[in-house]
C-alpha cells in the first residue's frame, strides 16, 4: 500500500516537471539567461505556498500518518558546505541543464543520454563520500 | 484537447509542486529527489568504500520507488500529453543559435545537439553531460539538497542554510552561462 503511495506521488511528479517544462534544457538556459519568468514563478509559487502550509502545520502541530512527527528538522548550521557545494551543484545544473528530479524524469522521456548524466551525478555522490572527512563543512 | 498537450503554466505547476511537497510530509517523509542518488551507491556496495554510504538503505527505499514513478510520469507526460516542443524567449533561442549553433530551440524539448542519442559518439559532448552530472552529484551531496531539499523544502521552511545553498545555486548557473559557456562551447 505505503508503496503504491510513493510510487503514485512519483508519477504525479514526473507529469508535473515535464509538463511544466521545469525538465527542458531550454527553460534551465532561458532561466539564467533571465529570458522568462516561467522557472522563477514555478520556484517562487511553490516557495510561497510551501512557506504558508508549513506554517500551519508548525502552528497546528500537525502530525505525519501513525501520528509521527513531520520531517522538518532544521538543517545543520554551517556556511562553507552550503556555498562551496552549492556553487559546485549549480555549475553542473546550468551545463547538464537537468537537476536531480528531471534527470529521471527524462529517462522515461526516452532521452538515453540522460543515463551519461546520472551516471555522472551517481560518480559525483560517490565521489562525496570518499571526500567527505577532508573537505570543510 | 489543447489543454492536455499545452504546456502548464507556472501558477499550475509550482502549487502541484508545493502539494507534492505536502504529501510527502504528511507521509512522513521529506521531498528532495537527490538523496536517492546516495541510496543508490549504498545499494550498489559503495559502504565498502566510505562510511558515508553505510547505513540501512532499505529504510530508503521509498525514495527509489519515487525514482521509478518519476520515469514512468516522464514516459506518460511525453508521450500522451505533449507534443515535446518548448518554446522559450525568442531572443535566447537566437542568441543560442547565433553563439553557440544551438538551432533546435523552439523545435524541441530537449536539444538534439546535446541530447540525440548519435551524439553520445562525439566525446565532446560525452564529456559535457558527464561532468555535468558529476557536478550535480557531487555538489548536491556537498550541499546536503539540490532545487527540492533546498529550494522547495529547506526554503518554505525558512532554513537560513537552504537560501546560502540557493544562492550557490544561482551564483553556479550565472557562471556557467555567462563565463564559462562562451569558453566551452
Amino acid at each position: 500500500m505505503k508503496q503504491t503511495v510513493y510510487l503514485s506521488i512519483g508519477i504525479f511528479f514526473g507529469i508535473v516537471m515535464y509538463k511544466s517544462e521545469a525538465a527542458s534544457w531550454f527553460r534551465i538556459y532561458e532561466m539564467f539567461q533571465f529570458g522568462s519568468f516561467h522557472m522563477y514563478g514555478i520556484i517562487g509559487s511553490a516557495l510561497v505556498l510551501g512557506i504558508i502550509g508549513i506554517q500551519i502545520i508548525k502552528k497546528k502541530n500537525l502530525k505525519a500518518v501513525g501520528n509521527q512527527q513531520m520531517q522538518l528538522t532544521p538543517k545543520n548550521k554551517s556556511i562553507a558546505r552550503y556555498a562551496i557545494g552549492g556553487i559546485i551543484f549549480g555549475l553542473g545544473w546550468a551545463l547538464a541543464g537537468a537537476c536531480p528530479g528531471p534527470m529521471y524524469v527524462l529517462v522515461g522521456s526516452g532521452y538515453l543520454s540522460i543515463l551519461v548524466v546520472i551516471f555522472g551525478a551517481l560518480l559525483g555522490t560517490f565521489l562525496y563520500g570518499i571526500l567527505k572527512n577532508k573537505l570543510p563543512h | 484537447m489543447n489543454w492536455i498537450y499545452n504546456p502548464w503554466p507556472w501558477y499550475v505547476a509550482g502549487p502541484l509542486i508545493a502539494l507534492i511537497m505536502f504529501l510527502l510530509l504528511f507521509a512522513g517523509k521529506q521531498f528532495g529527489m537527490s538523496s536517492n542518488l546516495r541510496t543508490m551507491c549504498a545499494v550498489g556496495g559503495a559502504g565498502k568504500a566510505a562510511d558515508f554510504f553505510k547505513f540501512d538503505w532499505k529504510k530508503e527505499r521509498w525514495n527509489l520507488l519515487v525514482v521509478v514513478g518519476a520515469v514512468i510520469g516522464g514516459f506518460i507526460a511525453s508521450h500522451f500529453m505533449s507534443n515535446n516542443i518548448v518554446k522559450i524567449n525568442p531572443n535566447v533561442a537566437e542568441q543560442l543559435s547565433t553563439d553557440y549553433g544551438i538551432t533546435s530551440a523552439n523545435e524541441a524539448y530537449m536539444p538534439p545537439e546535446l541530447f540525440a542519442t548519435e551524439q553520445l559518439s562525439n566525446p565532446f559532448v560525452l564529456l559535457v553531460l558527464l561532468v555535468g552530472g558529476l557536478l550535480v552529484g557531487f555538489g548536491a551531496r556537498y550541499a546536503g539538497g539540490c532545487t527540492s531539499g533546498h529550494a522547495i523544502s529547506g526554503l518554505s521552511n525558512l532554513q537560513l542554510p537552504s537560501l546560502i545553498a540557493v544562492i550557490g545555486f544561482f551564483i553556479g548557473g550565472l557562471v556557467m552561462i555567462h563565463a564559462l559557456f562562451p569558453l566551452i562551447f
